[in-house]
């Protein structure tokens, strides 16, 4: 078992590249060039005023173009500084983070057109929640792809997971049973994908695109012969914020953080448990196991096609209670095809968060927080078109894919199926 | 879970209660069609697979079909008082909407016979015009994807490569005047470029960076999305001027992709100039070098790299030919079906793309047939649709593509399923590959 543990704790990056540093200067020519030259003149103003927060902090006004120039001036000596000076895994993550947060405020500074200020609480609580789908579903695709099981079928799960929770939650006028329904026809979604890719062999990219299809095929026709024919079907009704006891009179943390719905304080549970028992459990190391070298745990006694099985069932149902937070955890109402993508930016999460639970959640969270900003920017700041401002989280991850991260290295036996020889 | 497959080779599992067939007599007696057809269909040769797998898809289909009429889903809740009334309910309801299907979407032997008596021939080859049309910007999204997975690359981005294309064809066709022939060739060709770029920006990404062609795809799929909204609703970009709405002037005439043989029944020149790319594309893979490095690279990177391709060389282009591909797609709607550009005509021809060329099996002419069948299916769904009023949904085609390319990329399901003892594979195994490549 100790070799094992050895094999599976090889690290999931790959070699120092000049890129990171090229594009940190990238980033900090951008924030001087467009985000510093293109805004106004004057002071960006940030409000954090919120009811029942506790305290009450004052609106903060910060010159626009000067902030621009010095986070620009201090991206660009990162991007020098890890051209020259070798960075421990620490500093090079700590340096990146400093290097977003630098990009954020600038985008903020150049966003904010002087007359009404940004509030900065509901744009942190607003990126929580429109993260919690992604996360659900980067944290599916990890528990599947880490035990060795490509998962594209992350959208069809939260596609599958919003429909069967709309529908039960109005049948039968339960927002819980709903809540229970929705994970249930995620976890169909997965024994589909589990039984077709580990017992039939079956090309797991292939299989996770069409069901996808089929789940939208399915969605779309069951909507119409069904919620369309009858509202009483698609009612609308959804969850309300919960305040947990005490948590919640912590000043500003409290109202951000432990003042939302259930599906927040479950996704807190999901990325908690699955960490820790990933990384910190005999469980989580046969499954990373299983995941590098499924002829090796098969030969320690582990039973591969069953920890694949469990994983990838588990995962489809952690992406429905995702998908069930899309209709009774947000709007209520299902829509075809309401996952719209979200899904697919999930896996892009993953990959980007290099395959462990904490690095897609922190993935998903930059994504939310893109996609928040693109809904709110246009209240702000009517010039800058809606179309352009919903393109950034896109062409951001684009950067970061193609800048910051780099070839990525998936768990080893990722897509293969084992067959035991 | 005792049932797993041991063959090595994963996809060519045969079911392991099939007891291994001695294969020395049947093969001697297999230079006889007759026997090499029985052979094929006993063990379960490729297109037998796909037959199959198109039937069992059709049946599932049939449990849809009867879910959405009324009067056999009541029948069916009465199943033991009246079995023969609900069987034969089921029957009619089945085979109305399936016969419907073809009817509209290959053959209505309702003009036979009106041609039989002196009515118009034309009007026979109608549906099919109809599903060659439908079958157009598939067959060209699909080579677009094929192409791609011939080298080991998975392009979910036909759909931002088909938007690429799109607004290139749309500009040159409506800002620019030229003479008439030089106008449509103009116009195609600016939509293999636009597309081209898109495409091969993915591929330098992947090559110079490592960045993971699928994410680099979906990305700027949405990123093209938004960029046609904005173009489509600023009257300086491409809205048309006096618009509220996101649509495009219309393209010139001259612009226009045209059709042969007159209407109604017609083929446009788009449907030829798919066939076309289907048979360079083949060429390309089957006798050039250059398809050969393809291959070599989807076969093994590092196998292709040690004899001496250069493996980012091969990624860049075959990312630019597989977004030119869908650029010409976006050619035959824009200025074939359709003139115009709006914001929902990228519609689903980039996941449609990705279906049609997993059911062709990456592989060009299969390709064609499979843009075909699902030409077929959506002319036929709608049809059925307006001819059950709205009781079968086209919503229902989706389901049975979905359903197809399932049980093809399963074939052991389908021997089990259809009990066939056969070993050989479906050419499906080498399509797509893990995120390792």
């Amino acid at each position: 078992m100790t070799t094992l543990a050895a094999a599976v704790r090889a690290p999931l990056t790959t070699e120092r590249r000049p890129a990171a540093a090229a594009t940190f200067i990238l980033l900090g020519l951008i924030n001087i060039c467009i985000f510093g030259l293109l805004s106004h003149h004057g002071d960006a103003s940030f409000d954090f005023s919120q009811p029942g927060l506790g305290v009450k902090i004052p609106v903060i006004r910060i010159p626009a173009a000067p902030t621009c120039f010095v986070l620009g001036a201090i991206s660009i000596g990162l991007g020098v500084a890890r051209a020259t000076v070798p960075f421990s895994q620490r500093g090079k993550r700590l340096a990146l983070a400093a290097v977003l947060l630098c990009l954020l405020v600038s985008v903020l500074c150049w966003a904010d057109a002087g007359e009404i200020a940004i509030n900065l609480i509901n744009l942190v609580q607003g990126t929580l929640v429109t993260s919690i789908p992604l996360t659900l579903g980067a944290l599916a695709g990890c528990l599947c792809e880490r035990s060795g099981v490509i998962n594209i079928a992350i959208e069809g799960q939260l596609l599958f997971g919003a429909f069967t929770a709309a529908i039960v939650a109005s049948a039968f006028g339960g927002l819980w049973v709903g809540l229970v329904a929705g994970s249930l026809a995620g976890g169909l979604v997965g024994l589909l994908l589990a039984v077709f890719a580990i017992t039939f062999l079956m090309d797991q990219i292939i299989l996770g695109v069409v069901l996808n299809v089929l789940a939208l095929g399915m969605t779309d026709y069951l909507y119409d012969r069904l919620m369309a024919q009858n509202p009483n079907y698609n009612t609308g009704s959804s969850f309300g914020a919960i305040k947990i006891p005490g948590l919640a009179q912590i000043p500003v943390i409290g109202p951000i953080f432990f003042d939302s719905n259930i599906f927040l304080y479950i996704t807190y549970v999901a990325v908690i448990g699955i960490q820790v028992a990933l990384f910190s459990s005999r469980w989580g190391l046969r499954v990373r196991a299983v995941g590098e070298h499924p002829t090796a745990a098969d030969t320690v006694g582990i039973n591969v096609l069953w920890i694949r099985y469990r994983n990838v069932i588990l995962g489809g149902l952690i992406a429905g209670i995702g998908g069930a937070y899309l209709t009774i955890g947000s709007v209520g109402l299902f829509n075809q095809d309401i996952s719209s993508g979200f899904g697919y930016i999930a896996l892009a999460a993953l990959i980007f968060g290099r395959w462990t639970p904490l690095g897609s959640v922190a993935a998903a969270l930059l994504f939310g927080f893109c996609l928040e900003l693109a809904l709110v920017l246009p209240t702000v700041n009517p010039s800058v078109p809606a179309p352009i401002m919903n393109m950034a989280p896109y062409v951001a991850t684009i950067i970061a894919v193609a800048g910051l991260v780099g070839k990525v290295r998936a768990p080893k036996a990722d897509g293969q199926p084992y067959v035991k020889a | 879970m005792s049932d797993i497959p041991v063959d090595p080779v994963p996809a060519a599992g045969e079911p392991a209660d099939q007891p291994t067939e001695s294969p020395g007599p049947v093969r001697s007696r297999a230079r006889l069609t007759g026997a090499m057809l029985v052979q094929a269909i006993t063990q379960g040769s490729s297109a037998v697979v796909t037959i199959l797998a198109i039937f069992l898809a059709l049946v599932v289909g049939g449990v849809l079909i009867v879910f959405s009429d009324p009067v056999v889903s009541r029948a069916w809740s009465s199943f033991f008082a009246v079995p023969g009334y609900t069987l034969s309910q089921t029957w009619d309801a089945v085979s109305f909407a399936y016969s419907q299907m073809f009817e509209g979407a290959i053959l209505n032997p309702s003009t036979v016979s009106a041609a039989l008596h002196g009515g118009s021939i034309a009007a026979i080859f109608y549906p099919l015009s109809a599903t060659c049309a439908q079958a157009t910007p598939l067959i060209l999204t699909g080579l677009s994807v094929a192409i791609a997975f011939r080298a080991g690359l998975f392009n979910i981005g036909a759909a931002g490569q088909w938007v690429g294309g799109a607004v290139v064809a749309t500009w040159l066709g409506f800002g620019v005047s030229l003479p008439p022939v030089i106008h449509v060739v103009v116009c195609v060709l600016g939509a293999f470029v636009g597309g081209a770029v898109i495409g091969w920006f993915v591929g330098l990404l992947k090559a110079r960076t490592g960045a993971h062609e699928v994410i680099v795809t979906i990305m700027l799929n949405y990123v093209m999305y938004d960029l046609l909204q904005y173009l489509l609703s600023h009257p300086a970009m491409l809205q048309q001027p006096g618009q509220t709405n996101e649509i495009a002037p219309f393209i010139a005439n001259d612009a226009n992709l045209s059709h042969v043989g007159g209407p109604p029944p017609q083929v446009g020149v788009g449907f030829l100039i798919a066939v076309a790319a289907a048979l360079v594309v083949a060429w390309l893979l089957s006798r050039t070098t250059t398809g050969f490095q393809f291959r070599t690279v989807g076969a093994s990177p590092s196998a292709a790299r040690t004899a001496g391709i250069k493996v980012e060389r091969s990624w860049i282009l075959v990312m630019l030919l597989a977004g030119g591909l869908a650029g010409l797609s976006a050619a035959t709607v824009v200025q074939g079906t359709n003139t115009q550009l709006t914001f929902n005509s990228y519609g689903t021809y980039g996941p449609d793309g990705i279906t049609v060329a997993l059911l062709g099996r990456a592989k060009p002419i299969g390709v064609v047939l499979a843009g075909l069948l699902f030409g077929a299916l959506h002319v036929g769904g709608t049809y059925v649709e307006a001819a059950t009023l709205g009781q079968v949904p086209a919503d229902i085609v989706q389901v049975l593509e979905g359903l197809i390319v399932l049980f093809v990329a399963a074939p052991a399901l389908i021997r089990a399923v259809f009990r066939l003892r056969g070993t050989a594979g479906t050419g499906m195994e080498a399509v797509a590959k893990g995120w390792n490549g």
